[in-house]
């Protein structure tokens, strides 16, 4: 393919790809003899500069644990950490720094929802209503919750686009149900859910909602407010942070209502050997020593991403997301799984006649990093037929370039396998 | 492509699109199945053992081309094989993909010597045997074919 099909390149002013690109040392290296072409950002992303420095700035200058000594260091490391918190809030759009937990990702948030809020309120006959977009992250920890205390677990169906059935969503509603969980973005089908028109619903039963947002950070301008939602979650991998932590929002009098989850130091006002009261929200919910480098460094890679924007980002990675889709096209034999009409840069496809493992591989070949799997959604697998699906995801470093690597190593799939 | 040849070999290919002894064995008494979560891939083996003697075999499943490739070749190389050659046969393809082992005696099995340069994709090469490994291991049952 000689044929330059290179959309043109629209990026928002003061948005330099080649220097957000020199952020990533790991952009540099090359895989099998070619230049990476990462397009597995679903999964995990990578790390810019900035976020390398906030960990050796805090392990060389000023690392200590934290809320637990009068010297100076501890001091340093807990006004960081809280600093990070404040970080959070203003990403988020919450209201208040105490709404912002810290915790090991994702799915600890929601596992710490299902078990707290969830242990505490949840009864026989209740129900708890998903979508069938969900990953396991946001299904399993509600399916579990649900057969402990005998309610039951209710899933909004999909439409062959991949959205959900709004009117399917509305009817599934009713004074039984008491939590409402929702993924901002689709990771295998990348739908964006209208997470307010939903929210709205919900509360109208007096549900409450809780929203997966770990692929919604690093795509979205995310305000907890203006989606309405009570509980919000996310993962620092995933938006250019670290591994390891993650963030619980949940409104204030939801969470001061909340009983602790795990115990232990950190989270306590008072013990005896009789009786122990517990601190207030977030520390009430971050028993132990928390991942205190890990904080501090979501904060540099948050304001890493807030510095570029993410209306500037969104509007790119749609760019992308456009020429991929166009492109794919001219692939014999491939078909898209997800088209709603509301996206993400998340592009998931079968191949007739290739694996997606083998095709995985074949790309591999060629330096380009997809994921082949059935991307901890195997409901949504089932859903559109297929046992796998390749999918490619794009963030805020990819480039035009990367779509046609990823076109070309499709038809040498193509190509060798016939 | 040189490299992606050397996994991706004509048989390997072939048998991906025509797999051999795909389907339900009639009189089976042996069967088990091979489920790789990581992946999805899965694979049920089926074997009718009489005598201590493979006298028919037959897969089932879904995968990619070195699961699908590897189960295809596989029931080619056990039929009519006693169960201790089929376990000796075994030995030497693991051998063959995880130490660099000889291709001696194993036919057209050393197609699959390429899988050796991509670790992750052992687990494929191999899974159709650990089935059929499982179902030897069984005593005889009839096997119900719902």
């Amino acid at each position: 393919m000689t044929l330059s099909l290179t959309a043109p390149q629209v990026l928002a002013p003061g948005y330099d790809l080649d220097r957000v690109r020199d952020d990533f040392p790991i952009l540099s290296r090359k895989i099998n003899g070619k230049p990476l072409v990462y397009l597995d950002n679903a999964a995990s992303t990578q790390k810019p500069r900035a976020v390398l420095d906030a960990f050796a700035d805090c392990y060389n200058g000023y690392y200590s644990n934290v809320h637990r000594g009068v010297h100076t260091l501890s001091q340093l490391s807990t006004e960081a950490c809280e600093q990070a918190r404040e970080t959070v809030r203003r990403t988020l759009g919450a209201e208040r720094p105490d709404e912002i937990v810290f915790v090991r990702g994702t799915t600890e948030a929601i596992n710490l929802v299902a078990c707290s809020w969830g242990g505490e309120t949840l009864g026989p006959h209740d129900e708890i209503l998903i979508t069938g977009l969900e990953h396991h992250s946001n299904l399993v920890p509600w399916q579990a919750l649900c057969e402990r205390q005998g309610a039951r677990l209710r899933v909004a169906p999909l439409d062959d686009r991949g959205e959900v059935i709004l009117e399917e969503f509305e009817r599934l509603l009713s004074e039984r149900t008491r939590m409402v969980a929702v993924a901002h973005v689709s990771n295998s089908l990348g739908t964006i859910n209208p997470v307010r028109e939903m929210a709205d619903m919900a509360h109208r039963y007096g549900a409450l909602v809780l929203v997966d947002g770990a692929q919604g950070v690093p795509h979205l301008q995310v305000d907890v407010r203006a989606l309405g939602c009570d509980f919000y979650t996310f993962s620092g991998h995933k938006v250019y942070g670290p591994s390891g932590i993650g963030v619980l929002y949940g409104r204030a009098e939801l969470l001061e209502a909340m009983p602790p989850w795990q115990t232990g130091g950190g989270m306590v006002h008072g013990v005896t050997f009789e009786k122990t009261t517990f601190a207030p929200p977030p520390h009430r919910f971050e028993a132990g020593t928390p991942f205190i480098e890990g904080a501090i460094a979501l904060g540099a890679a948050l304001d890493y991403v807030n510095r570029i924007g993410l209306p500037a980002i969104a509007a790119w990675e749609s760019e992308l997301l456009a020429h991929a889709t166009e492109r794919l096209q001219e692939v014999r034999g491939l078909r898209l799984v997800g088209t709603a009409r509301h996206k993400a840069a998340v592009v998931s496809f079968a191949m007739e006649g290739i694996h997606p493992h083998d095709v995985g591989t074949i790309l591999d070949q060629e330096g380009v990093a997809v994921r082949a799997g059935h991307h901890c959604a195997q409901p949504v697998m089932t859903r559109y037929g297929v046992p796998a699906t390749t999918r490619a995801s794009f963030g805020l470093y990819n480039r035009m370039e990367e779509v046609d690597a990823l076109i070309s190593a499709l038809h040498r799939a193509r190509e060798l396998f016939g | 492509m040189s490299d992606l040849r050397d996994l991706y070999q004509e048989v390997i290919l072939d048998h991906n699109r025509a797999p051999r002894n795909f389907g339900q064995l009639p009189n089976a008494n042996r069967e088990s199945e091979g489920h790789n979560p990581l992946c999805g891939d899965r694979v049920r083996v089926s074997l009718h053992v009489e005598d201590d003697r493979i006298e028919g075999i037959a897969f089932q499943g879904s995968g990619c081309a070195i699961s699908t490739a590897s189960a295809s070749l596989m029931t080619e190389a056990l039929k009519g094989r006693t169960v201790e050659e089929a376990r000796h046969l075994f030995r030497g393809f693991h051998d063959l993909l995880t130490t660099g082992g000889s291709e001696d005696g194993l036919g057209k099995l050393a197609v699959f010597a390429g899988v050796r340069e991509y670790p992750i994709r052992i687990k494929c090469a191999t899974l159709a045997w650990h089935a059929a490994q499982a179902a030897l291991d069984q005593q005889d049952h009839p096997v119900s074919t719902e």
